[in-house]
């Protein structure tokens, strides 16, 4: 085995009796790392304060909106109908939304083969990352140009195909924890597949249900798009709680208020927004908790 | 299991139990089937929607895509009075927001990444990663309002002046407008969503980078940065894209909060201090008032050329996020 | 089996088992400030030194604690230049943990704290001053499962000494790493291709090399080859050899025999009940024929006999 000459690199020369401080080009190099680390540190301290900034800006200017009249009654002063329509509409979306969303799960954890698995998975992932203004069209074409009316109902609808993908996606994964030794047992004991999804399954994952329509509620509340096209033209005058009309909502009433150059409208929409947030943190933070929750009782 | 029966109504037992159990056969089949039935349903609802949109939108296209055919992407003047519609402006806007979003927000997204993953202890992370997320929950509408009364002055008075003032050479900076609605506010108003969503996707994707692979670096007398450069970056890079194409995808669709910052134009200026319009932001902004059947067919294609480059980056991420999963198995 | 059934090949004066054809020594490059050069003989018989060889790692009285967990308890011992050194014992008394702690590896796992002392040199590794990074550079690593790089076989050899300045001479370096750790002629005409694309034996002596690329003081071998099947673990153990005497190599081992095959001297690890708990700690540490031969504490005596462990 012929060996090369040794040649030392000079750069590479080190005693090693001398004290553990940097050596050679290290000096420079730990000041490098730390510039890195620096600008890290401040990219994070920067999202953190424009997500303050932000919700800092809701709040001083809302805050001095928000009354009782303001919650209870509709225009000019108030915004009842608005929050009313928004719950009628959300609910619906829900009612809808869920049950699919969980029998999607379901498909992928329980029915999917190995060839429909990943089409399914892409579907939802594309449905997903889907514009909500291509959704809010579509539902325009399909609805409210052929019936000619707006309506909260088609709203509600536009805004289920937005939260299927997420409640099918959370719900897949609370699923997957669900553990095998658990529906292998209801198997062994001849229990049939229907009986064993329903009663052990679906409870053992209802936590995860729940933290994933709450999170799809969050996301739906605050979406615009579909229901500027679908449910906009009303009068928030009154409550109105008819869903096969148009419904007043808070986003679009937001949106509205915006494009306006009224500052007691701007305040209004503060005030608007700051509920909107409001309900958001509460739905974001009970989920988590939630979750949080369940995990615990899992892992035990 | 229950203790044995004596014999004699052992026999009576077993009857009973074969009787009940044919008609609860019967009634398992049937629920199985059920279930498997409205499980598919729910699966082939989904794929018929998808197909349903895609089919509805190209629909609704077809006069104005029968009269200007691909033109619309290089015609520019939108001129609802004058029934001229060309799209070349809101494209324009539409890649001039998503690449400012993305030229921005990645870099600081995966940085947020890197400290939430690799720098932070673990009670910071768990304090900042869901402040990250939180920014994620903050409605587009409101953001857009945010932009337009609180931002849009800021830019008008402040940044805009300084940029034009110091670097109004590059053709970037022009002239401030006054209202402080511009591409440029859009822009920074995307790159505001775009971040959480890259932020987080990139802080799992360090955060499963295996731990002897840094030892094994940081063993060989390198610093933190060295570890992150040459171990974890290169090894998360795929994912990295994939995330990149989710907040792309998210940059192109937005069409509220552009709408309320942008300035309502159709056309779009290399100036980001100029007002814009993008394909999404038209539609919102134009639609419910829409003064022809070929302005709300040329509407159309705008959420038709949406659609597919939108699907189109969709479909990537998913793709370079597949491969990179299946080559991460491989290494393993 | 006893300690009489074990076949001991008796050290020759290069630490070689005569059974290894062809191996041949690696010519040493004495160090500078070395007193005593540990070329002139490796003998495990300490009275043949003019001098004891430099005491590289010197620890006093160290302790180790995870939170409020104490995972070691008052190890003193001193490692030598040139020397191997073996840390034998049951698995979970700590041997590891004191491994990685004469490199500050434990620095990032939550709630460690040393007491006591180790010294490096005459310097304490736990001082003020110190530059871990620079502790690493010059007390290099092998890990118990081969980690390479998902880069190129010459990538992750280079990668360390490009980090450290070297820009010339890169490929002579690589192949003298390669060929320090026994593996130059199997990857010579592939070194573009990746690293995971190698055995894991393979991989493992790549790891061997990336460490000695950089060209440390010492290297610190945890199980290198547990993870190994008993060809390429006989392979590492003939590495280690050639590299004895170049390098200071402490090595965690659980397998006996390889201790017995390759150290100089060992140390005996094992649990011992302080209080309530039992803590790891340092029960006997001598040239490896008195450990295996002449075992003076009788826990020693029973772990080498097999009796236990």
């Amino acid at each position: 085995m012929r060996l090369l000459p040794s040649r030392r690199d000079p750069s590479l020369d080190f005693d090693p009796t001398q004290p553990l401080v940097a050596t050679g080009n290290l000096r420079r190099r730990n000041a490098v790392s730390r510039v890195i680390q620096g600008l890290a540190v401040a990219a994070a301290i920067g999202a953190v304060a424009v997500l303050v900034i932000v919700v800092w800006a809701v709040v001083s200017h809302g805050a001095e909106a928000i009354s009782w009249e303001f919650i209870t009654t509709g225009a000019p002063n108030g915004v009842g109908p608005d929050l009313v329509g928004t719950g009628i509409i959300v609910g619906i979306a829900t009612l809808i939304a869920t049950p699919i969303g969980v029998l999607i799960a379901l498909f992928l954890t329980e029915y999917a083969g190995r060839r429909t698995t990943r089409p399914v998975q892409i579907m939802l992932d594309v449905l997903n990352g889907m514009p909500s203004i291509i959704i809010a069209v579509f539902i325009y074409i399909l609805i409210v140009a052929r019936t000619h009316k707006e309506s909260g109902l088609a709203g509600a609808i536009a805004l289920s195909i937005i939260m299927v993908p997420l409640i099918a996606r959370g719900t897949q994964e609370v699923l997957n924890l669900v553990p095998k030794p658990q529906r292998e047992a209801a198997d062994a004991l001849g229990v049939a597949r229907w009986r064993s999804v329903l009663t052990i399954i679906l409870p053992a994952a209802m936590a995860g249900i729940i933290t994933s329509t709450l999170l799809s509620i969050a996301r739906a509340a605050g979406e615009t798009a579909p229901l500027l096209l679908i449910s906009s033209l009303f009068t928030d005058t009154t409550f109105q709680l008819n869903p096969l009309e148009a419904l007043p909502n808070v986003p679009v009433r937001i949106f509205q208020l915006s494009e306006e150059a009224n500052p007691e409208g701007f305040t209004k929409a503060w005030g608007l927004s700051l509920i909107l947030i409001a309900i958001i943190l509460t739905l974001g933070l009970g989920s988590r908790a939630l979750l949080n929750r369940s995990k615990r009782k899992m892992t035990r | 299991m229950s203790a044995t029966p004596p014999a004699g109504s052992a026999s009576l037992k077993l009857a009973r139990s074969n009787r009940q159990s044919d008609s609860r056969k019967r009634a398992d089949r049937v629920g199985d089937i059920t279930l498997r039935l409205i499980c598919t349903a729910a699966a082939l609802l989904a794929a018929v929607v998808l197909i349903l949109i895609a089919k509805e939108v190209f629909e609704g296209a077809q006069p104005a895509f029968s009269k200007y055919g691909f033109s619309f992407l290089t015609s520019h003047e939108w001129a609802p009075p004058l029934e001229k519609f060309g799209g070349e402006g809101l494209i324009f806007g539409t890649l001039i927001t998503s690449a400012m979003a993305l030229l921005i927000g990645a870099p600081v997204a995966i940085s947020i990444a890197v400290f939430l993953a690799l720098l932070a202890p673990v009670g910071v992370r768990n304090v900042i990663s869901p402040l990250v997320e939180m920014l994620a929950a903050v409605p587009s509408v409101i953001l857009g309002f945010w932009g337009v009364l609180i931002l849009g002055p800021v830019l008008a008075n402040n940044v805009e002046p300084f940029l034009h003032d110091n670097f109004g050479f590059i053709p970037l900076f022009g002239a401030p407008q006054t209202t402080g609605s511009s591409i440029f506010n859009a822009g920074l108003i995307l790159t505001i969503m775009v971040i959480p969503i890259i932020a987080s996707v990139s802080r799992d994707l360090f955060m499963a980078v295996p731990r002897e692979l840094q030892d094994g670096a940081a063993a060989l007398g390198s610093t933190r940065w060295e570890v992150i450069r040459g171990v974890v970056l290169p090894s998360t890079f795929s994912g990295l894209i994939a995330a990149c194409l989710l907040g792309l995808g998210r940059a192109l669709g937005e069409a509220i909060a552009v709408s309320q910052v942008i300035g309502g134009a159709t056309e779009s200026h290399i100036s980001l201090f100029k007002t814009g319009g993008t394909l999404a932001s038209i539609i919102a902004l134009q639609f419910p008032s829409a003064v022809s059947a070929l302005h709300t067919a040329s509407l159309y294609y705008c959420a038709a050329l949406l659609l597919v480059i939108g699907v189109t980056a969709n479909l990537l991420a998913s793709w370079v996020g597949y491969r990179f999963s299946n080559a991460g198995a491989v290494a393993r | 089996m006893s300690i009489d059934d074990q076949t001991f090949d008796p050290p020759t004066s290069n630490g070689v088992t005569p059974q290894a054809p062809g191996r041949v020594r690696l010519r040493t490059d004495p160090l500078p400030g070395v007193i005593g050069s540990p070329a002139a003989t490796e003998s495990a018989a300490e009275s043949h030194f003019h001098l004891a060889p430099d005491v590289v790692f010197d620890s006093e009285n160290v302790g180790i604690f995870y939170g409020s967990k104490q995972a070691l308890i008052d190890v003193t011992m001193r490692i030598r230049r040139g020397q191997v050194t073996a840390l034998i014992g049951p698995s979970g008394c700590g041997k590891t943990t004191f491994l990685r702690s004469l490199n500050r590896m434990n620095d990032s796992i939550p709630g460690f704290r040393i007491e006591g002392s180790i010294n490096y040199h005459g310097h304490d590794i736990y001082g003020s001053n110190v530059d871990t990074v620079e502790v690493r550079r010059r007390i290099g690593m092998v890990f118990q499962k081969p980690n390479p790089f998902p880069k190129s076989i010459f990538d992750n050899i280079a990668w360390a000494p490009r980090n450290l300045g070297m820009r010339q001479g890169l490929h002579e370096r690589v192949e003298k790493a390669l060929r320090g750790a026994a593996l130059w002629d199997e990857v010579k005409d592939r070194l573009k291709d990746s690293a995971l694309g190698l055995s894991g034996g393979q991989q493992q002596r790549l790891c061997i090399a990336r460490a000695i690329a950089i060209e440390p003081d010492v290297l610190l071998l945890d199980e290198p080859a547990s993870a190994l099947d008993p060809i390429a673990t006989g392979a590492i153990e003939d590495l280690i050899h050639t590299l004895k005497g170049r390098f200071t190599i402490v090595i965690v081992t659980h397998n006996m025999q390889q201790a017995a095959r390759v150290a100089d001297r060992t140390a005996f690890f094992s649990l011992e009940t302080r209080g309530e708990k039992p803590i790891g700690t340092l029960i006997e540490f001598d040239e490896t024929e008195k450990i295996f031969g002449s075992p003076r504490d009788p826990r020693t005596r029973d772990y080498v006999t097999g009796r236990f462990g």
